[in-house]
Formats: structure tokens, sequence, C-alpha cells
């Protein structure tokens, strides 16, 4: 798993770490069972405090994608992974709804923004 | 979150000098900077709350124990660090050691010889042969003898050069790996808390301006430089401090996203816990 952070983003630290974890996990580079590392050493590691790691643990906690075992440590959970696609698929959906909003306004049909998402996908691949 | 010291309301006179009803916490498992420049108080704190000298007010909870009904079982469980090293010049460090294990239920003689090794220090040496940062080394290795869970520290390592600043905080990282363990660590040097510390506490003439997660301080700070000619007065009133030149300005802000929209040079970067502080402390003439 990879985990970069950067510290001139808007985005608050716990969240960029979070949201490269959930990232892992979808990617399937973490799976379930998973341990992850401990608070103090994760957080040395990528150099934040390890109230920043306690607290991304924690809403994955909440969020259902890891368990945490007294004594034992934080593990991966996989029983939300699918309301977490679905959360995903959710944005993904929001994203379109500008895009042919937009689409609209400017006068591009169906077929052509169909052949340009088409286009724009196998470039990214 | 369990707090490993709870400070209400602490007062000390000293002349001109007063520690102003003060208020904090340190929380367990972490590491608190306690962070303020000389003389805003630091070492009278923490000669307050560890009772080495008289206050005028005010309560100190150790794991929510008083200290003066509890001052044995507490004390057996803190590790001490003061920047003159209470020794007696006269004995080595092996003297010095067997006067101060008795008074600790649980003195490790292994984990002290290996902390003696760590910092090659001699045992056979005299005290008063040690330099500034020999002392500094030696009193942690005692105050990391006696599997303490909480770590006192008043600037320990102002007599260190770099890398021995380094060595000595990954000892402490060391010490914090097992639970239950929390550090409250002053140092005027704040770069050495750049990497280590979880909590920040600054301290200026005697009161406390802040108590603060440092990755929140981090996230809600951040350094904003630009051209002078896109400087307008709406931008000026976002900075906390402005630094300006001839040919530019740079300043630290909680509102670097709002700056951004307002002026499209502007370039945003991380700014240090030294930035910070002087954002808060550093502005007011003497």
């Amino acid at each position: 798993m990879n985990v970069i952070i950067s510290y001139t983003s808007d985005k608050p630290l716990y969240l960029q770490i979070k949201d490269q974890i959930k990232e892992a996990i979808l990617k399937g580079e973490l799976r379930d069972g998973d341990l992850l590392p401990s608070v103090r050493a994760f957080a040395n590691d990528i150099g934040v405090s390890v109230l920043t790691t306690r607290r991304v643990y924690d809403e994955l906690e909440q969020e259902g994608l890891a368990v945490s075992q007294a004594g034992r440590g934080t593990f991966v959970s996989m029983g939300n992974l699918e309301l977490l696609r679905d959360s995903k698929r959710r944005a993904v959906e929001e994203d379109m709804q500008k895009v042919i909003h937009h689409a609209k306004v400017f006068g591009v049909t169906k077929e052509e923004l169909q052949k340009m998402v088409e286009i724009l996908f196998e470039e990214e691949e | 979150m369990q707090n490993a010291i709870e400070v209400a309301g602490l007062k000390k006179y000293y002349g001109n000098f007063c520690l102003n009803e003060i208020s904090f916490t340190v929380p367990d498992n972490c590491i608190t900077g306690f962070i303020g420049a000389n003389g805003a108080g630091k070492s009278t704190t923490i000669r307050a709350i560890l009772r080495l000298i008289r206050t005028d007010g005010g309560t100190v909870r150790f794991w929510g124990m008083e200290l003066d009904r509890h001052e044995q079982e507490i004390k057996d469980r803190i590790g001490v660090v003061l920047d003159d090293g209470a020794f007696y010049d006269h004995l080595t460090m092996a003297q010095m050691k067997s006067i101060l294990a008795p008074a600790y239920s649980a003195w490790d003689e292994k984990a002290f010889r290996a902390n003696m090794e760590f910092f090659s220090l001699d045992p056979k040496q005299k005290i008063a042969t040690l330099s500034k940062g020999m002392r500094a080394k030696y009193a942690l290795a005692l105050a990391l003898s006696h599997n303490a869970d909480l770590l006192i520290m008043d600037e320990p390592t102002s007599g260190l050069d770099p890398l021995v600043r380094r060595e000595f905080m990954d000892l402490i990282l060391d010490f914090m790996k097992k639970d239950g363990k929390s550090v409250l660590f002053s140092t005027h040097n704040v770069s050495d808390l750049e990497r280590v510390a979880d909590m920040l506490l600054l301290i200026h003439k005697g009161n406390i301006v802040f108590q603060a997660e440092k990755d929140a301080l981090l996230d809600g700070h951040k350094l904003v430089r630009g051209k002078k000619s896109e400087l307008t007065e709406e931008i000026k009133k976002l900075f906390l401090t402005l630094n300006e030149t001839e040919y530019a300005f740079e300043g630290v802000t909680q509102h670097a996203g709002q700056i951004k929209s307002l002026c499209a040079g502007a370039v945003v970067e991380r700014a240090t816990i030294e930035d910070i502080m002087f954002a808060y402390v550093g502005g007011e003439k003497e």
C-alpha cells in the first residue's frame, strides 16, 4: 500500500490517509483480515501524529472497513465493501450528471458524449 | 482518552513573573511538546506540577490521582529529566545510580546498563566531569530504567548536538511503543518536535496560548508567498503574520484557500511549527 501525504493540500491529513487506505482496499491491495500497522508505527513511518492515525482507524471502524481487537490491533474488514463501492459509484454518477448538464448547455449530443467517454476511457487505460 | 496529567488553575508568583492560573492536560499515549520562548514559564510549570517549588494555587492530577495524596505511587511511575540534573557532582554515575535506584519499585538494572551503553557513558566516570550533553544523556538513561509510564523532561536536548538529538528522540519514540506511555517534553528548540510530537502546548508570559494536536495545527496553518503587487488590504486581513519585502510577501494564515482564490499567483507551502509559534507569540514588541 502506498500512502503519500501532502502538507500543502486543502484536504486534512487524516482524510488524505483514510482515503488512500480505502483506495488500497478497493484495489485489493489490502484484503479482509489483514493486520494494519500499529497506530504508533504507522504514524512514525508516514510522519504524522499518533492522534491522526488513531482517528483514521476509528473512522474506518465506524465505516465498517476495519475491526479493532483489544491487544491485537486493527484488521481490515470487508463487511462493508459493497457499501463503499456503492458510495463510490454514487460519486461517479454525480460527476456524470454534471457532465450531462454541461453537454446539454453546450449542445453536445448523447451520441457525441458517448463517443467521448469511450475515447477517454481507453486513453486512461 | 485518559490523561496522564491534568493541571487546573495552576498559579505561581515569582517577582514580576506569574503563572496565570494555567490549565492543560497531557493525554495518555501521546508525546506532548511544551513550547514557548525562554522565560515563558516552561520550567516553572514543570517544577510546579512536580511540586519541586511551592505553588500559589491550582490542582495537579496524575492519572486522576492527586500528587499530595499519592506521591509515592505517582513518582514511582514518572521519569524526570531536568535541565540541570539534580546530581551529586563528586559521585560517579554508578554511585549516583545506587542512591536513586532503591527509590523505585520497578528498577531495571539491565535496562540501565543498556541505556548507558547506548549513550556510550562510562558508569565509573565522575558526574563533575560530564559535559552538558552527557548529563542529559545520563538523566535520560536513569529516567528510562524504572519502567516509568510518564516522562517529564525540561529542555532535555538543549545541550546536545543534532546527531545525538536524533538518537535521543529515537529513544523517546521507542519508549512510546508500549501502550499507556506518555511524555511531556519542553523545548525552545521546536524543530525537535516537528517529527515526534502528537500534541503541542504553547505558553507565553505565563499563559497557555493553545493546546492543540500537531497535525490539526499543520492542517489549519499554511505559509503563503506571493507577489507584492497582488497584495490587497483584503488579503492582508487574512494573515496571522505577514512579512513584506520590496518584491514579495510571505506570511502564516489559516485561510490559505481563500487567499489562493483572491490572489492567483500565491504559492501555498507547509508552515513549520516554528512559523506557527511565531505567528501567535512573535508579533508583539517587548
